[in-house]
């Protein structure tokens, strides 16, 4: 089964909640809808669906156009990020009740539910009500249904948010391969940029309704295509720069010029855009440390720490950059181990060239990716 | 004990002493004779008797006064809720032209005084026949109850995340199944709390009832106006009634009591 939006578009009381999105998902695929809260993942999802139907554009479920076809005729199944169960029904009779509705024999119905049962643990539970249970076992009760089904479209909204961290990286792990054998076009959505890259498979990027990429997970973080995409895919969130490129030097906003080497080389002179995540900043004592003061074209920055949070092996350092006049931007670095600097304490930040995207103005890509070792 | 819970017992006491009497000196002039009752004052029955109510059990104008107001108050509980709950389920889920408007028009039903509605109600029921049969006191007295079922369902029915409704459709149920199946399961107690209402309201209304009905379906509480008669009242057979108009009450009562603070907050909270 394939799945294809084109130029799916909805809009609800004048309020634009999905522009224009097309995407074509496979047979087989995991696609990763990945934005922030409000970016449109549900609405997309409940189009995908059939849930809601879309204000103009179609959908196409095998070639056949299902756009007005209500979702009680379609092969899909959804998990939400609350965890919905019938309240009513015992574990056994949730995950059964697609299949109930189905009609099919009582000696399959059973041994579908168990199969699914034993595949997400609940076999101690078939007997007990939903609400009985912990939250990753309602949550996996809902997978379970959803599982059962043998839908050919899948739907997952969020559904490990809910969850505390142990369960979600135990259900992170499963859930692809549970799902991988039945051939169902996946679909999931998540906030976390991480969870993204974990899952693999395709992920499309979501900003306020719209769709800015969509490709090989691996492939839309190491080359977004645009600056809304990298935002969407940096957590923390992307550090920006300010450039102007004339011919072998680029001037950064506070003054500071460096060579133009790595990603600036092969690029006509002009304003840039500078991406470079958190991890890609180094952060070094302005007075001692000077390891790599040697090596060219590094773009160092004098900067002021505002904040440092330490999560225990690594530090988050906010800094602001020195010298810099207006429309200051906040930069963060993510460094190994505990480093707890003073407020107002002076930093110099150092920026390699070869770790960084570059936009144009407009914000588009300008084709330079991280190196695969990054 | 400390004095001070002491204290908060006693008055604890006094208030249920006070709230009690009333329904105690009921019960203590139903098993009084008629001679005792207005000869002396007694705290207890000096010779217990239960002639009053042999009598209404075995009186078929007495008991047939439970009979008829049971069945039109069974009759509008059961076309309040059965009416009540596709209506709260609209103003639960869907959103359309009017719709808060209509629901607070709905409420202020409850607010207009059943006298203004007896005569209208009389003259159509007497024009199509209705008139002195369980079912116009029970189609009348839905004019209070529909809307304030509505309410109380609704509000529970808000309670019910949508995502449930949206879960079995994805599931492939149709809509009567998923109602009966999914849904009315999870407001089971809505509809107890509802159907108590509309129950307690139809039981202890008395005008309209009495308006709609003649001889055939005289509901229990006309009965009781009987007593009076050329030899005085009849104060025991009337406690004794009095007593057993009670009792539907409090057993219905004895079913919804978790749910019953809910159901005087309309199911909202």
């Amino acid at each position: 089964m394939t799945l294809e939006l084109q130029n799916v578009r909805r809009e609800v009381k004048g309020a634009v909640h999905i522009s224009d999105v097309s995407l074509m998902l496979e047979r087989g695929s995991l696609n990763v809808l990945l934005g922030a809260t409000l970016a449109g993942k549900t609405s997309l999802m409940r189009l995908m669906a059939g849930l809601d139907a879309p204000s103009s554009g179609r959908v196409i479920s095998n070639g056949q156009d299902v756009t007005g076809l209500s979702v009680k005729k379609r092969s899909v199944a959804m998990v939400y990020q609350q965890f919905i169960n019938y309240p009513a029904l015992t574990v056994y009779e949730n995950i059964a009740s697609p299949l109930r509705v189905q009609g099919l024999p009582r000696a399959e119905i059973e041994a579908r539910v168990v199969e699914a049962a034993k595949l997400l643990k609940l076999e101690p539970y078939l007997q007990r009500l939903p609400l009985a249970l912990s939250g990753g076992q309602q949550q996996r009760t809902a997978i379970a249904r959803a599982l059962v089904k043998r839908a050919d479209l899948v739907l997952l909204d969020e559904p490990l948010a809910n969850l505390d961290y142990k369960l979600r990286e135990e259900l992170r792990e499963e859930l692809p391969r549970i799902f991988a054998s039945t051939g169902a076009v996946f679909v999931y959505a998540t906030t976390e940029p991480t969870e993204a890259l974990l899952l693999g498979g395709n992920t499309a990027t979501l900003m306020q309704g719209a769709v800015t990429q969509f490709g090989p997970t691996a492939e839309v973080y190491r080359r977004p295509a645009d600056l809304a995409t990298a935002r969407v895919f940096s957590d923390p969130p992307l550090n920006t720069l300010r450039v102007t490129k004339s011919g072998a030097t680029v001037r950064l906003e506070n003054g500071t010029t460096v060579a133009a080497i790595g990603a600036f080389a092969g690029v006509a002179d002009g304003a840039y855009i500078i991406g470079v995540r958190a991890h890609h900043l180094a952060v070094e004592d302005r007075t001692f440390g000077d390891a790599s003061r040697g090596e060219s074209g590094l773009i160092r920055l004098a900067a002021a720490i505002a904040v440092t949070e330490v999560t225990g092996s690594e530090s988050f350092l906010h800094m602001d950059v020195i010298g810099e006049a207006g429309g200051k931007e906040r930069l963060t670095a993510l460094v190994p181990g505990v480093r707890r600097l003073e407020p107002e304490a002076e930093v110099e930040v150092v920026i390699d060239p070869r770790h960084i995207l570059l936009f144009d103005a407009s914000g588009r890509s300008t084709g330079t990716a991280l190196d695969a070792a990054a | 004990m400390s004095p001070n819970t002491r204290g908060g017992a006693f008055i604890m006491a006094l208030y249920l002493i006070f709230l009690m009497l009333p329904i105690y000196w009921l019960v203590n002039m139903s098993l009084k004779t008629n001679f005792e009752i207005n000869t002396t004052v007694s705290l207890w029955p000096q010779a217990i008797t239960f002639e009053h109510y042999i009598k209404i059990f075995t009186d078929s104008s007495w008991y047939s006064g439970y009979i008829n107001s049971l069945t039109y108050v069974v009759l509008n509980t059961i076309i309040s809720i059965s009416l009540a709950l596709p209506a709260a389920y609209a103003f639960s889920r869907y959103s359309f032209v009017g719709d808060k408007h209509l629901f607070f028009w709905l409420l202020s039903n409850r607010m207009a005084p059943p006298a203004v509605f007896a005569l209208p109600f009389f003259n159509l029921y007497s024009a199509i026949g209705l008139f002195d049969t369980p079912w116009a006191v029970a189609l009348a007295h839905c004019l209070f109850n529909v809307p304030l079922a509505v309410w109380i369902l609704e509000g529970f029915m808000s309670g019910v995340p949508r995502e449930i409704d949206e879960t079995a459709a994805i599931d492939g149920y149709s809509f009567p199944r998923f109602f009966v199946k999914i849904f009315m399961p999870l407001i089971a107690s809505g509809i107890g709390v509802a159907a108590f209402f509309c129950f307690m309201f139809s039981w202890v209304e008395l005008l309209l009832a009495r308006t709609l009905t003649a001889t055939n379906a005289k509901p229990i509480a006309v009965t009781m106006t009987r007593t009076v008669s050329a030899a005085g009242m009849d104060w025991g057979l009337l406690a004794a009634a009095g007593v057993l108009t009670i009792i539907p009450g409090a057993l219905v009562i004895w079913f919804v009591r978790n749910y019953i603070a809910k159901g005087f907050a309309l199911g909202r909270v």
